[in-house]
């Protein structure tokens, strides 16, 4: 190990999970070296409103908290590049990260990669996308001003768009193709007194319709079969995420479902010198307080095992 | 403020002038938002391999994106970034929304050539 390029530690993400590991890490001088990713903070930049991350009493948006949990690594002296890794090779003692830019070696790497926003999966889907249909209503809430939305979706996501989406739209239908919600009860009440907001359950989306934009939906009742259509002008889609573990199928263990597998009660994945931490490996919770104490434990495991390294 | 390794057009005189003084253009309007960073991170990418096309970006909150945001081929788009791509200063093609690589390229090869 005497390469002088060679990073001590490499996180591939930049969530609360990633940043919190960036922090440890940092703090503990390892020097840790970041890939953002393209969408540097996660999927929490795309919150509005974060009201249950501890410490903070009034509602945080979702930017401004992974901007101070990014300042907080900084500071410590974690480093950040805009990078994602494609491939991982497994060298002598070291990982080799091919990010399609470049390539860096490391002695550990911490996967946070987190999770993407899954899409509906019906064909008219994608040419709809930007011109009705969007997956970020603080991006695009602005131009329905005045008109009818549909959000999609059940989780807390869906319920916070739909409630943030209000602000625009002279009506939000929530469809939801459960007859119960994931979201937490104090999301729904917002969501059940607000005069402008509908529901529609348990419905699933058949078809989007439009000729150069969104003007409405086909639903489909998922107990009766019934059929109904819709007007709206916009869908806003909010129904779940995918791990981002795909670079990193031929190095860890994953689930059925590509959730990186770890060690019961650890961070540690079946490659040792690779730990995982946060959405990528958790299909129960996740929660951007979860996902930051599992990037703290990830960088704790990691001291760990440079330190017993280190005494080999 | 975007926060990019793109230049950055911030008046509406850089805006015209870049039209005019370039063949092939791609402007991406938006906001440091996760739908318009990765438009951002793909034009980064390609800067290199596209030496024939003047890559620039905007933010979509200032008064010289008028000229993006009032374009006829804008006037339906409803998600943000607008990418609008220019040939001799005339729209040729403009997408909305997220946009990955392979449909930037796509774009960029069809109407400017292939990556050198």
């Amino acid at each position: 190990m005497g390469n002088e390029d060679m990073e001590n530690v490499v996180i591939a993400g930049s969530g609360p999970a990633g940043l919190t590991a960036a922090i440890y890490t940092a703090r503990s001088g390892l020097n840790p070296l970041v890939l953002e990713g393209f969408v540097p903070g996660g999927q929490l930049i795309v919150s509005p409103e974060v009201e249950n991350y501890p410490g903070f009493p009034e509602p945080i948006s979702g930017m401004e908290l992974m901007d101070r949990f990014r300042k907080q690594a900084e500071q410590f002296g974690a480093r950040f590049k805009m990078e994602v890794i494609e491939n991982v090779k497994i060298g002598n003692d070291l990982f080799e990260l091919d990010t399609g830019i470049g390539r860096i070696e490391t002695k550990t790497l911490i996967i946070a990669t987190g999770a993407e926003a899954k899409r509906l999966d019906i064909p008219t889907e994608p040419k709809f996308y930007g011109k009705g249909v969007s997956g970020c209503a603080t991006c695009d809430g602005a131009f329905f001003r005045d008109k009818e939305i549909m959000v999609v979706g059940g989780g807390n996501t869906a319920i916070q768009d739909a409630v943030f989406l209000t602000r625009f739209a002279s009506k939000v239908t929530i469809v939801h193709r459960r007859d119960y919600f994931r979201a937490a009860p104090a999301e729904m009440e917002k969501a059940k007194s607000n005069p402008k907001i509908e529901w529609l359950i348990p419905w699933v989306v058949e078809e989007i319709i439009g000729d150069n934009t969104v003007t409405g939906a086909v639903l489909k009742n998922r107990e009766t079969g019934e059929i109904q259509q819709i007007h709206c002008s916009g869908i806003f889609v909010a129904i779940g995420h995918d791990p981002k573990s795909e670079a990193f199928k031929e190095l860890v263990e994953t689930d059925k479902n590509g959730f990186i597998l770890a060690e019961a009660g650890s961070t540690r994945t079946s490659t040792p010198g690779v730990f995982a931490c946060g959405d990528v490996c958790d299909p129960v919770y996740k929660q951007a307080v979860v996902a930051a104490g599992h990037g703290c434990m990830a960088a704790i495991d990691l001291e760990q095992y440079i330190y017993i390294h280190r005494r080999k | 403020m975007l926060n990019t390794n793109l230049k950055h057009l911030e008046t509406e005189q850089e805006v015209k002038e870049v039209l005019e003084k370039n063949e092939n253009v791609m402007i991406c309007c938006g906001r440091m938002g996760p739908m318009c960073v990765p438009v951002f991170r793909v034009m980064e990418d390609l800067e290199r391999s596209y030496p024939h096309v003047t890559f620039r970006d905007q933010d979509f909150d200032i008064s010289a994106a008028d000229i993006i945001r009032n374009l006829p081929d804008c006037a339906l788009f409803m998600g943000l970034p607008f990418t609008v791509y220019f040939k001799n200063g005339k729209v040729v093609a403009a997408t909305s929304s997220i946009q990955n690589k392979d449909q930037v390229m796509e774009v960029l090869d069809r109407e400017f050539g292939k990556q050198s």
